[in-house]
């Protein structure tokens, strides 16, 4: 997984898309996630860290991450690859 | 750095909500640090907002209408520019450029620069000859046929799946969603602005912008992309943000080395979801968002006066990515003395 190149992420979740001028807020576990995405961890082991520190289940982890991923690349944020 | 005197003469001053590229390109000279310039508003209506901007315009002289003719609109400028000695005029509208370009060498006879593309330019890249202009460059444009008459509406929209762009010859453009709504709309901008009409198909995908400058032999001076954020109900933008689009420069390039466009120019294109670009629209002068340009590091209206001056310009290769331009409306206040002059005069 990778972020998109033209996107810019600020530390308040503000996010732009250099390429298409779009822009997005995004809550602090997302941001949260995309840390983890930049420093190229799989999302099996963003799935433990995030299972370590919040109180969800894992089935509702799992959800949830496919959920938050699939908008990632619907808005280009994330690379489809 | 001492600043040269320099007298600038430009239309375009109808800064209303469809807005004239003038008073952007005005507050685009006015930055300049190379040069100290007088501005002359040259309008067509009493009530152009940048008349009575005192700020940005130091006099506004009133010009005919193109309609009147070269030799109309020549002596005019010849009797202004006895008073103001132009140094460079740079016309803003569609619908006069035809008149200035023919009138260029005229002008050039009395010392006014201009720097306009060339009447072939102009006319190839006219809505009416888009699918020409595609298949000569190979750019990608929308299936279009141009109309001469309201008779020829069903037969053309044959050829077409609806919805469909109905577009005046410069101005206007709206769309129609069924038979109906595209006999409505073709009556519409053919009693405003005549006959032809584009019929133009629909692509679908996000419209980006481009405005850029050619030096006249190919090279790209500068091109700054933009993406429209709120648009008007006349389609025009009132805030926009520029992108780094590698690939709508590439093809602002192509474009403008193949042609060799000489000025100011703004390309209208369509992003489709695969990544396509299809050239909707070439508007042969600077738009009305221009001060973007500048705001973001290119001040094309400065390079577009010096390179009517004849002086070399270095190319642009970068702009700030991500600057948003808002446009506002603002009542401007002033006398009804100054209304007076201009209407018993033509000047103020």
């Amino acid at each position: 997984m990778k972020i998109n190149k033209k996107v810019a992420l600020s530390e308040t979740g503000f996010v732009f898309d250099a390429g298409t001028g779009d822009s997005y807020s995004i809550n602090p576990i997302g941001v949260e996630i995309i840390e983890y995405v930049k420093q190229n961890l799989t999302k099996e082991e963003i799935k433990k860290k995030l299972a370590d520190k919040y109180d969800v289940s894992a089935p509702e982890l799992e959800k949830s991450l496919d959920d938050y991923f699939s908008a990632l690349k619907t808005f280009n944020i994330l690379d489809n690859e | 750095m001492v600043k040269r005197n320099l007298t600038v003469a430009t239309t375009g001053l109808n800064n209303i909500d469809n807005p004239g590229p003038g008073i952007p390109f005005i507050r685009g000279v006015l930055d300049s640090q190379e040069f100290n310039t007088k501005i002359i508003g040259l309008a067509y209506e009493n009530l152009e907002p940048g008349i009575y901007m005192h700020d940005l315009v130091n006099k506004t002289y009133h010009i005919p209408y193109p309609t009147a003719g070269s030799d109309v609109l020549l002596k005019r400028i010849e009797y202004i520019n006895n008073i103001e000695k132009i140094d460079v005029l740079v016309p803003n509208f569609d619908a006069e450029l035809y008149t200035f370009m023919k009138a260029s060498a005229d002008l050039e006879d009395i010392g006014i620069k201009t720097f306009l593309p060339t009447v072939e330019q102009y006319e190839e890249r006219h809505k009416s000859n888009l699918p020409d202009f595609g298949d000569k460059y190979g750019v990608k444009v929308p299936k279009s046929k141009t109309i001469f008459s309201e008779n020829e509406i069903e037969s053309t929209m044959k050829d077409f799946r609806y919805p469909v762009f109905i577009k005046g010859k410069f101005y206007d453009a709206t769309i129609a969603y069924n038979p109906e709504q595209a006999r409505a709309n073709v009556r519409k901008i053919s009693a405003k602005w005549g006959f032809p009409i584009i019929i133009q198909e629909n692509i679908a995908g996000t419209e980006v912008n481009v405005v850029a400058l050619g030096d006249g032999e190919g090279t790209t001076v500068g091109a700054v992309a933009m993406r429209k954020l709120y648009i008007t109900d006349k389609g025009k933008a009132w805030a926009g943000i520029t992108l780094a689009d590698e690939n709508l420069i590439e093809l602002t390039d192509k474009i403008i080395s193949q042609t060799k466009w000489r000025g100011g120019m703004e390309l209208e294109l369509i992003k489709t979801p695969e990544n396509e670009y299809y050239l909707i629209e070439i508007n042969p002068r600077l738009p009305a968002w221009v001060y973007l340009s500048v705001g973001a590091g290119q001040n094309l209206p400065e390079a577009l006066v010096k390179l009517a001056l004849g002086e070399n310009v270095k190319p642009f290769d970068k702009y700030e990515v991500g600057k948003l331009f808002i446009r506002y409306s603002y009542d401007l206040i002033t006398d009804i003395n100054e209304f007076e002059k201009l209407s018993l005069y033509a000047e103020l």
